[in-house]
């Protein structure tokens, strides 16, 4: 049995592989646009690198990227991205693409967000409703676009009564329980067109340019973390600025839906 | 030094929790023979057998053997202790232990199993054994090491009649054959059988002790006698 | 509501297709789950057998202590190993973070406890029917733990499966170490976290049922295995 057992083990050990590669922290959101699946093997044929993608929420993208333990991060925090930069752990911020936040909600929405003049009377009608509200609450991307948003409408989260529920999960998780509860929540566009248990919920309220969510990409800075891999770091970084980057982009949809601006500007 | 006989016991003293079990007591085992002891249950037959093979601590005294070489004496428990192994592995085990090599251990194993009646068994799973059979596999693996001296603490204690005179026969035979035999027993009519010497035990201590037929024709104290009539002892 | 069939039935299709990806994943979880195994069996089972057999001084706190460690949450250990292994970590200069190593390293961590006290368990009482007799034949402590392991390996056996079961469905810290990275790190708990994020639950559930359908024949296969074993007949 002991040599039966020996055998599978080497079996199962036979096929390890190792190329060249980085490691690139990434929002949920944008693994859950499905974008990489499009940008990853383009990568790969173009440049010849295996990008191995962390996918966490943006504030632990930056602690990965703080820590060394990834050679640059895609995130989109534009705050938090500087004060990564001006902490020395990122070399430059460096702007790739935006997508939008939409606000989704119970198909009858009870807060009549629907028809909106703007993203801060949507929030304000959620809060004055009461209604039932997720929040990712995980200090990510989206969790803190979303609190930037209570702020610009006047309205402060420690007010908010029960009806406001921060789940401290992914986007995906947390479009689960907004499913669950029939709730209102802040999800990218992307997350929400290829989410797949959407019954109940429907796209209420976009459109509003302070919606916009930018993507940037930050490697980490080597001085900090001298194994960090910038030069695969610059590599990529090139590429994603550059015209087959911006063409696949431009060009990912789902449902016929465009969902990623490419906005890099050559220097 | 070694010892005159091949065992003595000077002032041993057996204390657990404060509380004396055994001794302090003096006995010395002749060459040959099979040496019953006797007594009330908790009289300290159990912790005597013990104490002598080296498996309960001493706290007092001292304890001599003739042969230093603890492979030349073994022990026979009253409820078996059996390894979940084959009845002929069972057998091997304590010649394996000593590295014996494996021819010599099958030659062993096989006259055993023969000497117990147990050879159409010798694939058996022990666990799977009567309790006859387990004492006398007990018995053969205690004497495959060849030991100068065999303990045993009432081996039939738990048997039926056909089984205590199948294990008597080899005890018989053994001894005979040149082992010391020290057995524990509070069956009368087995001491009366087998022994060449009593020790009465009583609360820890010798109480009486010499060659079996004088013991039981002429027991000099009061306690022997009663135990002898079968009156309760205490 | 979710349907359990579509799951079911997707699984179907996963298995029958031979569908790359599904059988990628799984036999990553199968080596990176069997090599935690192997080697904290190696461990834990020497360490619980000793722990029976041998008394001292913090015997009973080293005892605690596993019992203790077996109840840490997963996540826990997760993030201990992550900081050890981080760039910035003490073991940094290794560069383990985020490959299926680390992820071998926290479900040792995790399960190592568990099968060392579930042994401990098993020997104990093994330890208790054997004691007498191995005291008895002048064995050392190696031959002791030898023994013990061998005749007990039924139960430790049980012991192992434990671990494997706890380790092959283990998510929160294999996801934080490993990084769930496609193609390097990714195993079925993790790739099931993911899919359930995605809100895609028929994949869920599918990867799910291949899960459960690994446990059970890897179970069956060992259980099997030590039965058609020559002396595996108690």
């Amino acid at each position: 049995m002991n040599r039966f057992l020996l055998v599978a083990i080497a079996l199962l050990w036979a096929q390890v592989s190792s190329a060249d590669n980085m490691r690139l922290a990434v929002t949920t959101s944008f693994e859950n646009s499905g974008l990489a699946d499009v940008l990853l093997p383009a990568i790969k044929t173009d440049i010849d690198l295996d990008v191995q993608l962390l996918v966490v929420g943006t504030g632990q993208a930056l602690k990965l990227g703080a820590a060394g333990d990834v050679d640059a991060v895609l995130v989109h925090s534009k705050e938090a991205e500087e004060a990564f930069v001006t902490a020395g752990y990122g070399t430059h911020r460096r702007e790739i693409m935006y997508n939008d936040f939409v606000i989704i909600g119970p198909v009858e929405d009870p807060a009549g967000i629907n028809g909106a003049a703007n993203v801060i009377d949507a929030m304000t009608n959620i809060a004055t409703a009461k209604a039932r509200f997720v929040s990712r609450g995980d200090d990510s991307g989206t969790h803190k676009a979303e609190r930037a948003l209570w702020a610009a409408a006047g309205l402060n989260i420690q007010d908010h009564g029960d009806w406001y529920q921060a789940v401290g999960s992914g986007m995906g998780a947390a479009l689960n329980t907004a499913a669950g509860l029939n709730a209102y929540i802040i999800a990218d566009r992307a997350s929400w067109l290829n989410f797949g248990n959407k019954k109940g919920l429907s796209l209420l309220f976009s459109g509003d340019p302070a919606l916009y969510n930018q993507y940037a990409f930050l490697p980490v800075d080597p001085v900090k973390n001298s194994h960090v891999r910038n030069d695969l770091a610059m590599l990529l970084e090139e590429w994603l600025t550059g015209a087959r980057a911006a063409a696949l982009i431009n060009g990912y949809s789902i449902g016929g839906e465009p969902l990623f601006v490419f906005n890099a500007t050559t220097d | 030094m070694s010892a005159k006989f091949p065992l003595e016991l000077d002032q041993v003293l057996v204390q657990r929790k404060g509380k004396v079990l055994l001794g302090p007591l003096d006995l010395s085992l002749k060459k040959n023979g099979v040496t019953i002891i006797l007594g009330p249950n908790g009289s300290g037959k159990t912790t005597l057998l013990r104490a002598m093979h080296g498996i309960e601590r001493i706290n007092g005294g001292r304890i001599t053997w003739a042969q230093e070489d603890p492979a030349k004496h073994a022990f026979v428990f009253q409820s078996p202790v059996v390894l979940r192994r084959t009845v002929a592995q069972n057998l091997a085990f304590p010649l394996q232990l000593l590295n014996v090599p494996r021819a010599e251990t099958e030659a062993a194993v096989a006259h055993w199993l023969t000497r117990i009646g147990l050879s159409g068994k010798s694939e058996t799973a022990a666990t799977r054994l009567s309790g006859g059979e387990r004492q006398k596999l007990a018995i053969a693996r205690a004497l495959i090491r060849k030991p100068d001296v065999l303990f045993l603490d009432e081996p039939c204690a738990n048997l039926d009649g056909y089984a205590t005179r199948e294990i008597e026969t080899i005890l018989g035979e053994t001894a005979e054959a040149g082992t010391r035999l020290v057995m524990a027993t509070h069956d009368m009519g087995q001491a009366r059988r087998l022994a060449d010497d009593i020790v009465f035990m009583l609360n820890g201590k010798v109480h009486e002790t010499g060659a079996a037929e004088a013991v039981i024709a002429r027991p000099q104290t009061e306690e022997l006698s009663a135990f002898l009539k079968g009156d309760i002892v205490v | 509501m979710i349907d359990i069939l579509d799951g079911l039935k997707a699984a179907f299709w996963l298995v029958i297709s031979f569908d790359a990806e599904l059988w990628e994943i799984s036999l990553r979880s199968l080596r990176v789950t069997l090599s935690a195994l192997i080697i904290a069996s190696l461990i834990a089972i020497p360490l619980g057998t000793y722990l029976a057999v041998q008394r001292f001084r913090y015997r009973r706190f080293a005892i605690s202590l596993i019992n203790a460690l077996m109840g840490l949450p997963p996540v826990v250990i997760g993030l201990l190993v992550y900081i050890a292994l981080s760039r910035s970590g003490p073991f940094g200069v290794l560069n383990l973070l985020f490959t299926p190593t680390a992820m071998i390293i926290a479900q040792v961590i995790i399960i190592t406890p568990v099968i060392a006290s579930i042994a401990h368990q098993a020997m104990r009482e093994l330890w208790a029917e054997y004691h007498d007799l191995l005291i008895s034949l002048n064995t050392t402590k190696w031959q002791r733990i030898v023994t013990l392991i061998r005749d007990g390996r039924r139960n430790l056996l049980t012991a192992a499966l434990a671990g494997f079961g706890r380790a092959i469905g283990e998510v929160g810290a294999i996801m934080i170490v490993g990084g769930n990275i496609d193609h390097v790190t990714r195993v079925l708990t993790t790739a099931i976290a993911l899919e359930t994020g995605k809100g895609d639950f028929a994949l869920a559930l599918a990867l799910g049922f291949v899960l459960i359908g690994i446990a059970i024949v890897v179970n069956l296969a060992i259980h099997t295995l030590s039965r058609t074993e020559r002396e595996g007949r108690w």
